[in-house]
């Protein structure tokens, strides 16, 4: 366990594997679904250096259970699936958001709807972003567009969990996770246990009272509680970690907007603007729950119109229409089933949308 | 002297203390309780032999035997 | 003559919050039996409850322990994980027949394939209790259920489910019993197969299941001393009570390793 940073090229899967370790993850709950496999199997190989348990559930659905279960039990836990698989876990996210318990998912996003395909798509925004199951609660949701980031962002949502006592999804894609790059690796630590007092597991007697971990609230008013107890975790979350990168022009006369792999392709974009004859900025998200309500706002009453663009077919683009709330034109270009636009034809649909704007 | 609690209040008048006592010393009383059951109480305390039959059948874990 | 002691006294590792449960319903008996079991090992501290759907979904208002209520069916996973995370910690589900048989199948069966040491108790009482009297996977053929008006038909729904049996083809499982709450003697029984699931299980022996047969006089539409006499009289022709298996501790099997 050297203190040094080491410099790697890994893959997406293996990066965000490792982040999970260095984040303090000791115990890892999943199933096999491509394209995220070889982050259960990092695990697998892993995981009993650092004296820490890996499981391969029966199912998604275990998993998730899994997952909750260890949470209560005190546990800095993860688990990773892609799309089809994270539908199943939906249940087991509503159950952990009504018991407020802290919980790290990775979703390598895959085709769909259905089977769909085990090629890149940003598809699962709304599952990501007002899934959860059913109820009131939200997942924390961050969106790593690298290598590094997916290291980096998986490190880190173990604190913000235990934070906010909330569940931070991580969401990927089919390409991020199978891609490799450079990554530095935080290295691995020794870490105390999460401070969880709630946490149910063997104590002293008389030490404390009995934890009760729970999401059955029969009465009203607790059970509004919890929902008022969230929106004031959502709420600080909104002040403390929204995040967003930006880039290009200053004064830009279209705004992109992308996150993740789709943000990739836009960098591409505002390097080569002049062929497009616009000034181009693009604004990423880091995350998108809390989301970057304020900079967009404040470009859309600058820019000409901005451009959304993401590997669905408009889910992202609705939070940033409700971002800009008329203010300026907002256009999607967006692409499904593994397709993913080219910088050309970002750069064409640049074009058409400035026309459109008068810009 | 064998003895038997019944907690009045937690009895639902299933009668399954009143079925097995071996002695056949339980009995419903005349006065419900305010759930409106009429809950268990002894009979006959002198035929009780304090074996705890009517403690080990009660689902509603409400008496207590003495011996 | 010396003063009468108490001989049943009220369970440490039960709470003094009064069950909901329907008269004549055992719930009540089995809580109560898991709770002495806790208390005769000492173990209240270091015990976690598992409270799942169905008429137990408030067990962990009851048991006077640490306690986690896991969605439906799933009391298996969840358990699995506590138990993973705390090795020391005393770790058992309570679960309905709807609960383990019909929706939670897959997570019951793979707990105990794997052999994860926590203890199980399932309720067996061949009904949807808490949804007002549905077939279950455990509804005798011909039972009238709310869903079985008719009676429950073979040709429409099938057999119902041993699991005891099923488990039993597993390698996994170091305890498996079906008992009874219905007779004095009976509830004598089923105390000693909980006491000895414990007790594998704070050996290491891996995963012990204790299945009751229970009455549910609501939904049978019996009185509880008539739910008594089906338990007596039909349920256990088709549940037969026995120890189906008895691993003796330190005796935990490496399934899977000829070498």
């Amino acid at each position: 366990m050297s203190e040094e940073r080491r410099r790697v090229f890994i893959s997406g899967n293996e990066a965000t594997a490792e982040g999970g370790i260095a984040g303090g993850c000791r115990h890892f709950f999943g199933y096999p679904i491509t394209p995220q496999n070889k982050i259960p199997e990092y695990m697998a190989e892993h995981m009993p250096e650092v004296g820490g348990v890996y499981l391969q559930a029966e199912s998604e659905v275990a998993a998730i259970n899994m997952v909750y279960g260890a949470s209560a039990a005190g546990a800095r836990v993860m688990t990773t699936s892609s799309s089809p698989g994270i539908s199943l876990m939906q249940e087991g996210l509503s159950y952990m958001l009504g018991a407020e318990l802290p919980a790290v998912i990775v979703n390598m996003v895959r085709g769909g709807p259905g089977l769909g395909n085990v090629a890149v798509a940003q598809s699962d925004y709304w599952l990501s972003t007002r899934g959860a199951g059913h109820g009131d609660g939200r997942c924390i949701t961050l969106t790593p567009y690298s290598v590094q980031e997916l290291h980096d962002f998986t490190a880190r949502a173990f604190e913000l969990a235990d934070r906010y006592q909330n569940i931070v999804m991580i969401l990927g894609d089919a390409i991020l996770a199978s891609m490799m790059e450079p990554c530095t690796l935080i290295p691995r630590t020794e870490m105390p246990p999460p401070d969880r007092p709630y946490a149910v597991g063997p104590h002293a007697p008389g030490s404390r009272e009995r934890n009760i971990i729970n999401s059955l609230w029969v009465d009203f008013d607790v059970m509004e509680a919890v929902n008022i107890r969230n929106e004031e975790r959502y709420a600080r979350a909104a002040a403390e970690i929204t995040e967003w990168d930006e880039f290009g022009s200053d004064d830009p006369q279209v705004l992109l907007c992308a996150y993740g792999i789709s943000a990739r392709i836009c960098e591409g974009a505002v390097m080569r603007a002049e062929e497009a004859g616009v000034r181009l900025r693009l604004l990423r998200p880091k995350t998108v729950f809390p989301f970057p309500t304020a900079p967009i706002r404040e470009w859309s009453e600058r820019v000409g119109a901005i451009l959304v663009v993401e590997l669905s077919m408009g889910q992202f683009v609705e939070d940033v229409r409700l971002a800009v709330e008329g203010r300026c034109p907002v256009d999607l270009l967006g692409r499904a089933g593994g397709n993913m636009p080219s910088v050309s034809d970002v750069l064409a649909k640049v074009r058409q949308v400035a026309a459109k704007a008068g810009v | 002297m064998p003895k038997v609690k019944v907690d009045a209040e937690r009895c639902k008048q299933c009668m399954l203390c009143v079925e097995f006592c071996p002695r056949g010393v339980l009995k419903v009383s005349d006065e419900t309780n305010s759930r409106g059951f009429y809950p268990v109480e002894m009979d006959d305390e002198s035929k009780c032999t304090g074996c705890g039959v009517c403690g080990l059948v009660c689902p509603s874990v409400c008496i207590e035997v003495y011996r | 003559m010396a003063e009468a002691k108490l001989i049943n006294p009220y369970p440490d590792a039960l709470t003094e919050v009064e069950m909901r449960y329907c008269p004549g319903c055992t719930h009540g008996t089995a809580h109560r039996l898991v709770a002495e079991v806790i208390d005769e090992f000492g173990v209240r501290d270091r015990t976690v409850a598992v409270a799942t759907v169905g008429c137990s979904v408030y067990a962990y208002e009851y048991f006077n322990t640490d306690s986690v209520q896991a969605s439906h069916g799933r009391g298996p996973a969840v358990a699995t994980a506590i138990k993973r995370v705390h090795p020391d910690a005393v770790v058992f589900t309570y679960q309905g027949d709807g609960d383990l048989a019909s929706i939670g199948m897959a997570e019951i069966v793979h707990a105990a394939a794997r052999g994860e040491n926590f203890t199980v108790i399932f309720i067996n009482n061949a009904v949807f209790g808490m949804t007002q009297g549905q077939m279950a996977p455990t509804t005798l053929v011909g039972q009238r259920t709310t869903t079985s008006p008719r009676g429950r038909s073979t040709a429409e729904a099938g057999w119902p489910i041993r699991v005891c049996e099923l488990l039993d083809t597993l390698d996994g499982p170091a305890y498996i019993a079906r008992e009874a709450l219905s007779t004095p003697q009976r509830i004598r029984s089923a105390k000693r197969s909980i006491r000895r699931a414990f007790e594998l299980q704070l050996a290491g022996e891996g995963f012990s299941i204790v299945e009751l047969l229970s009455t549910c006089p609501t939904w049978w539409g019996m009185d509880p001393l008539g739910a008594i006499r089906h338990i007596e009289d039909t349920m256990i022709e088709h549940y037969p009570l026995r120890v189906f298996r008895d691993r003796p501790a330190g005796q935990q099997e490496e399934a899977g390793s000829d070498a």
